[in-house]
């Protein structure tokens, strides 16, 4: 199986997690670590910046992965900009997940906010990484802002609802030259295989391992499942015929 | 301008209240197989016809609030500024006309309280104070959010109906939400209970949601005085109101509270009792209505019920929470709004949550997103 790049980082693993939604920190370490990820989202509001010590910034020490907060909570470009700046300053990193959901319900990322703050970041040295709308122009227009990768929702967050978004993902994919991330909606780990199986480079996953009955277990599953999708990516799958072969050729009169 | 009561003047009270007894159980049947469900589907839930359903509600309330909030339960506790109040609600045991010690915390007190809220671990407060416009009105309370701000990640308040000016200085001190309960949508009934008092316009506090979604503050709180009135009624109305301003403030969040009356100085008896599976199939008829709802249990609940309701829908509990000015540290002694019923500690409270397989968030906002530029 290939590697990843995003940025300067390699990744072996196309599985990165969210951390939101877990009953304890204790079952979120061991899913982080069963999932064999490597890159970790985390909601900076949930971080308390000026502790010395925080139990969820504590929790997700785990060598080999990556730390990614996001900016969930911001409402527009600004407030996303000044949360991805505190987050540098406090956890020495530049890369950034940008949230802009205005929507507190269905938690619809904002696109035009969204492109402004990837903008802006982009042009401070930021590694962006915006969550989306699965909209194939706006993802070539986030590429043009300089965007690192681009993470277009399968469905909306948390209803484990699956592809959704299925014939727009495959165009985005199709037309990408940053890596696309599928996040937002993948339900099963079917659902995290058939997005590795038409192409996506890596999957976001949080509420079906978060909220399943043994996070650890299901977290080896996603982790199996998006494998196998990757690996039948690379090895060519076969093609789905619209079409059926007539078992006695219809043109074969013509050769005889 | 949009304002609720229009929507409101066209429903009346007693033929809502006759279509919630008139439900059956196959009505309750359909609204349960349904895969998203709208006003009606709710009254139905609220219904008598759907008591028998309660264990089913549970369990879709405990998935759906999953799902969309995880195993989680937010936790704040309330500081309460000032008992001062020139309103006369007969349920409240700082309703003007009782003979209790008036308390107004001073800039010094705030900061002692605020420094024992801080020990108890509290990131999220509530202020709460009665309505005394001159002592503490709107200079007062911008000076007390200037005094809490650099010791708190989120400040909400639980105060008297504000202007929509009122409401955009508030948001520009930082103020995350705001609280205001109806306390009844029942007019008659609610002019009764509030017989003086700034607080006796109806109106003027019906409109106050869309004062406050018009200023852009991120979370509104409803909720009726539980016991006023027939909890059922009160609460389609307050979901009404919600499925209104859900729509119209889209940018907003909205949470629910349960107050249910509790015994209180100088007060009377609940006229509706609304017994604890009441309140259950209250909280997970609103939850199966409406996934996004937060759902916030105060310490007015006894702990045997709120140890249980951690896992059936509700996304924020209060813990330790005392109910009169100075309670946490300056003045002790005070009398309180009313009695609270699970007094055990923010620790032991944690600790239940994480027993029960929930984690117990002391912190979920940043300031970042509280700057105004």
């Amino acid at each position: 199986m290939t590697t990843l790049k995003i940025a300067n980082k390699t990744f072996n693993s196309r599985l990165f997690l969210g951390t939101g939604k877990f009953g304890s920190y204790d079952e979120m370490t061991q899913a982080v670590i069963q999932s064999a990820t490597e890159l970790v989202t985390m909601a900076l509001k949930r971080v308390d910046l000026g502790a010395p010590a925080d139990g969820l910034l504590d929790a997700l020490r785990i060598p080999g992965v990556g730390l990614l907060p996001n900016t969930s909570g911001a409402r527009n470009a600004k407030e996303a900009v000044l949360a991805a700046q505190l987050a540098q300053d406090a956890l020495q990193t530049n890369w950034v997940k940008v949230e802009i959901h205005p929507d507190p319900r269905y938690l619809l990322p904002d696109p035009i906010e969204t492109l402004k703050a990837t903008e802006e970041l982009a042009k401070q040295g930021f590694v962006v990484l915006p969550y989306i709308h699965a909209d194939p122009v706006l993802c070539k227009r986030l590429e043009d802002a300089g965007t690192a990768a681009v993470m277009p929702l399968g469905a909306p967050i948390g209803t484990n609802k699956g592809l959704r978004t299925l014939d727009f993902l495959k165009i985005i994919i199709e037309q990408s030259k940053v890596p696309v991330i599928v996040d937002a909606g993948i339900g099963a780990p079917s659902d995290a295989a058939k997005a590795m199986e038409i192409g996506a480079d890596a999957v976001l996953v949080n509420t079906a391992i978060a909220v399943a009955s043994d996070p650890v277990v299901m977290a080896e599953a996603f982790k199996e499942a998006t494998i196998s999708g990757r690996k039948a990516f690379e090895s060519g799958l076969g093609s789905v015929a619209d079409y059926a072969e007539a078992s006695s050729p219809l043109t074969s009169f013509l050769f005889d | 301008m949009h304002d609720f009561e229009q929507i409101f003047r066209q429903y009346d009270w007693d033929a809502i209240k006759d279509k919630i007894y008139a439900c059956t159980i196959s009505d309750v049947k359909r609204v349960l197989a349904k895969n998203s469900r709208d006003l009606n589907d709710f009254l139905v839930l609220l219904s008598p016809a759907a008591a028998p359903f309660l264990e089913i509600m549970a369990a879709m309330s405990q998935q759906a609030t999953q799902r969309r909030f995880g195993k989680t339960i937010q936790l704040y506790a309330p500081m309460y500024l000032s008992n001062e109040c020139q309103n006369i609600c007969t349920y409240c045991g700082f309703s003007m006309t009782n003979k209790i010690r008036r308390k107004t915390l001073s800039n010094a007190e705030i900061l002692l309280e605020a420094m024992a809220l801080k020990d108890m671990g509290i990131e999220h407060l509530l202020l709460v104070s009665g309505e005394a416009n001159h002592t503490v009105g709107m200079d007062y309370f911008k000076n007390a959010i200037q005094i809490l701000r650099p010791h708190f990640v989120n400040i909400s308040m639980e105060v008297q109906p504000l202007s929509k000016e009122d409401y955009q200085e508030l948001y520009l001190e930082g103020i995350y939400s705001v609280l205001v309960y109806q306390e009844t949508y029942h007019r008659e009934v609610y002019k009764q209970y509030h017989p003086k008092g700034k607080k006796s316009n109806f109106e003027f506090r019906l409109a106050t949601a869309d004062r406050i979604g018009q200023a852009d503050i991120h979370k509104i709180g409803l909720g009726v005085l539980l016991g006023l009135e027939d909890w059922r009624v009160d609460s389609f109305f307050n979901a009404l109101h919600i499925d209104y301003l859900q729509k119209t403030y889209w940018r907003t969040k909205y949470s629910v509270s349960f107050p249910r009356l509790r015994p209180a100085e100088g007060t009377v008896e609940p006229n509706f009792v609304m017994e604890d599976k009441d309140l259950l199939q209250l909280i997970c008829a609103y939850r199966i209505w409406n996934e996004d709802l937060e759902l916030s249990i105060s310490t007015r609940e006894s702990e045997k019920f709120r140890n249980h309701v951690i896992k059936l829908g509700a996304t924020s509990m209060s813990a330790e929470s005392k109910t009169n000015p100075g309670g946490y540290a300056v003045d002790k002694q005070s009398l309180e709004q009313f009695e609270i019923s699970d007094e055990r500690s923010m620790q032991t409270i944690r600790n239940v949550i994480k027993e029960a397989g929930y984690d117990p968030v002391m912190k979920d906002w940043e300031n970042a997103y509280s700057l105004r530029f």
